[in-house]
């Protein structure tokens, strides 16, 4: 199955899901004076899920047809840096669990250094620099200048 | 029309909002040039800032300049460094790039610029005859006909989306109108499939999803080939900006045509500056002299006159259909969108009734933009460009950081981070698929106004008669049903009779 296609078939589970979800559970809660209105929460998600399910099908049964020209050159995928865009990927996760308990600064500080690390960056004074002045400028100019609150420190140090 | 006019001058020319427009396209323009990352991609990161600033002309004012700024910066990267940014600037690459190795480069800039300013003020003028006339039009639309326009405009940016794609263009754009039903809807004040998660209760923040279907792709793919960045060949120095009379003359009629044409490109919607572009720049070499006809691509001043003023006057066409009926035609117009739905502002007909000094604002900040473009960008491009020389190995991170920062200013929780992390991922491999994206996140912006519309036509007509009973609202469904069949009729002839002619098995 070419991955299209295979898309086309976790949509259509998806569909699937989501149209049994409106037909059964949404239907089974509507409040009694809301029964005799013509329509209900669930009667647009009805409409989706069966064109979802009719557009994911015709993906499905499409015949394959290679793009003329590809936004990525498959074939050099094996030699693509897939290392990197995951370990970044585990760091931008790792940044959304702590930037809460660490603070805006020193997890910003951190995933600047460990983004440039990943990518194969060695010199450590511009990476410290950039970083550095980077977290604290941005924080600067969103918590002064724009007026959004982001806490800077470590939770423990209160605040 | 002059007393919109009046309101404009007076609202744009204020201090703020010359130093909104100015700072926008600097802005655009300094990010634009960055390999990968696009106007929609810039204007989500910029839009947590222009929502703080609070006031809706000065944001859009300041929205609108990225926009602009966004668009040059990306033919700059494709004269200098054959890199477009952006799919809309392409073309300009192929006439661009060749005259920048010839070290014409600071003459293509010029080039470049002046057909961008062209382009975008003669649309700017353009927009100004036709949006109020089409509003008018549109304020006699009821919500069964705004239902069926949307429905027109979904079916329009899917059918465009190339050849053998329109299934899948509206398979996003329905994944998109899906995720809008997630959260608290307004019509019913229930949630609907959030999955008991509190956060899910409020809805999905459309910046959070314009940064994973845009920005977040795009710098994966960096991540993943490194020659998409690299692909340099040396700027050298940027010298000699002045072109001559003559090609001043070349020129001219190119420009002038091609911003009108690009403009009503941009106007429907799904096509775009890409579309126009492209045509563009094959209209231009069709109908230039033979002699001319073998610059083309060897670094003819026409071919990249042409692409360069067709796709500014396309971008400013594609305000029509937001600013008139509150239907976005691209990608960066749906997040425009968005950002106006985020500043309490509904675009649309009534738009020019209720509040004319946010229109007509935005229409004077064209102008301004584009002056701003020509007299200040210009002149700074070969500072500007600079940034080019940034290693990737810092750019990335940076890029990232945006695009975290971007969805959590937003919306203010962590959890908005992982969804970001998460819809990022398959974003990236929807785009690996080649699955277009830009529909998934029209679909997802159009999607509250499409269902409260259609609710409300529901409730008027008891049940679905009026489809029927309306006829305009028919046409208008009719229409939609036509740009979806007909593209995929035609792919689908195409290949019967391939079939019978050469018989290779699929």
């Amino acid at each position: 199955m070419t991955l299209d296609r295979a898309i086309a078939f976790f949509i259509l589970i998806v569909c699937l899901l989501y149209g049994y979800s409106a037909w059964f559970i949404m239907d089974a809660e509507i409040p009694p004076f809301m029964a005799r209105n013509p329509v209900w929460p669930s009667s647009f998600p009805k409409i989706l899920a069966i064109g979802g399910m009719f557009f994911s099908f015709l993906v499905l049964i499409t015949p394959y047809r290679p793009k003329d020209d590809p936004d990525l050159d498959l074939s050099r995928l094996s030699e693509y840096n897939y290392g990197q865009a995951i370990g970044l990927l585990a760091l931008m996760t790792a940044y959304a669990l702590l930037l809460l308990p660490l603070g805006f600064l020193a997890s910003t500080f951190l995933f600047l250094m460990i983004g440039s690390l990943i990518l194969g960056e060695r010199r450590w004074v511009p990476m410290i620099l950039a970083s550095g002045i980077a977290s604290v400028g941005i924080w600067y100019l969103v918590q002064e200048v724009l007026g959004i609150f982001l806490r800077p420190l470590p939770a423990m140090f209160g605040a | 029309m002059i007393e919109g006019l009046l309101i404009g001058l007076s609202t744009a020319f204020s201090l703020t909002n010359i130093l909104m427009v100015i700072g926008g396209c600097l802005i655009g323009t300094f990010i634009g040039m960055l390999p990968g990352l696009g106007p929609m991609s810039i204007i989500a990161i910029m839009i947590p800032v222009a929502i703080t600033i609070g006031d809706p002309s000065a944001a859009l004012i300041l929205l609108a300049g990225v926009y602009y700024g966004a668009i040059f910066g990306g033919s700059t990267s494709s004269i200098l460094i054959n890199a477009p940014g952006v799919a809309s600037t392409v073309a300009s690459s192929f006439d661009g790039y060749p005259m920048a190795r010839d070290g014409k480069a600071g003459k293509a800039l010029t080039i470049a610029a002046i057909a961008s300013f062209a382009g975008g003020t003669i649309g700017a003028l353009l927009l100004m005859v036709f949006a109020p006339m089409l509003a008018s039009v549109a304020l006699l639309f009821h919500s069964a006909e705004y239902f069926a326009l949307m429905v027109v405009g979904l079916s329009a940016i899917a059918a465009f989306a190339g050849t053998g794609n329109v299934a899948k263009a509206m398979l996003m754009t329905i994944v998109g109108l899906m995720l809008a039903t997630v959260g608290t809807s307004a019509l019913f004040n229930a949630p609907r499939f959030t999955a008991g998660m509190m956060e899910l209760q409020s809805g999905i923040g459309f910046i959070t999803l314009a940064m994973a279907m845009f920005a977040l792709p795009e710098a994966i793919y960096l991540v993943l080939d490194p020659a998409r960045s690299k692909r340099s060949g040396d700027s050298g120095k940027i010298t000699n900006l002045r072109i001559s009379r003559e090609e001043g003359r070349q020129i001219a009629p190119v420009i002038g045509r091609q911003s009108v044409q690009g403009f009503f490109i941009g106007v429907l919607p799904g096509a775009g500056a890409t579309i126009a572009s492209f045509l563009g720049y094959a209209v231009e070499r069709n109908i230039a002299s033979a002699e001319e006809q073998k610059m083309f691509g060897k670094g003819s001043v026409k071919g990249l006159a042409a692409p360069e003023s067709a796709n500014n006057a396309a971008s400013t066409g594609s305000f029509v259909p937001l600013l008139t009926l509150g239907i976005p035609g691209s990608g960066t117009t749906a997040i425009l969108l968005g950002a106006l739905l985020a500043l309490n502002v509904t675009p649309g007909p009534r738009l020019m009734v209720d509040s004319p000094e946010i229109f007509w604002s935005v229409i004077i900040s064209m102008y301004l933009g584009n002056l701003v473009l020509l007299i200040l960008n210009l002149p700074l491009i070969p500072y500007i460009a600079k940034i080019l020389a940034v290693p990737r190995t810092f750019l990335i991170p940076f890029i990232l950081f945006f695009t975290l920062m971007g969805a959590y200013i937003g919306q203010n929780n962590s959890t908005e981070l992982l969804l970001l992390v998460a819809f990022g991922v398959m974003a990236t491999i929807l785009k690996f698929a080649d699955f277009p994206l830009p529909p998934l996140l029209i679909g997802f912006i159009l999607g509250g106004m499409l269902e409260d519309n259609f609710a409300r036509s529901m409730q008027l007509y008891d049940g679905v008669s009026f489809m029927w009973e309306r006829p305009m609202t028919m046409v208008l469904l009719i229409v939609a049903a036509i740009l979806v069949v007909l593209p995929g009729l035609r792919t689908w002839r195409a290949r019967a009779s391939q079939r019978r002619g050469v018989s290779t098995p699929d």
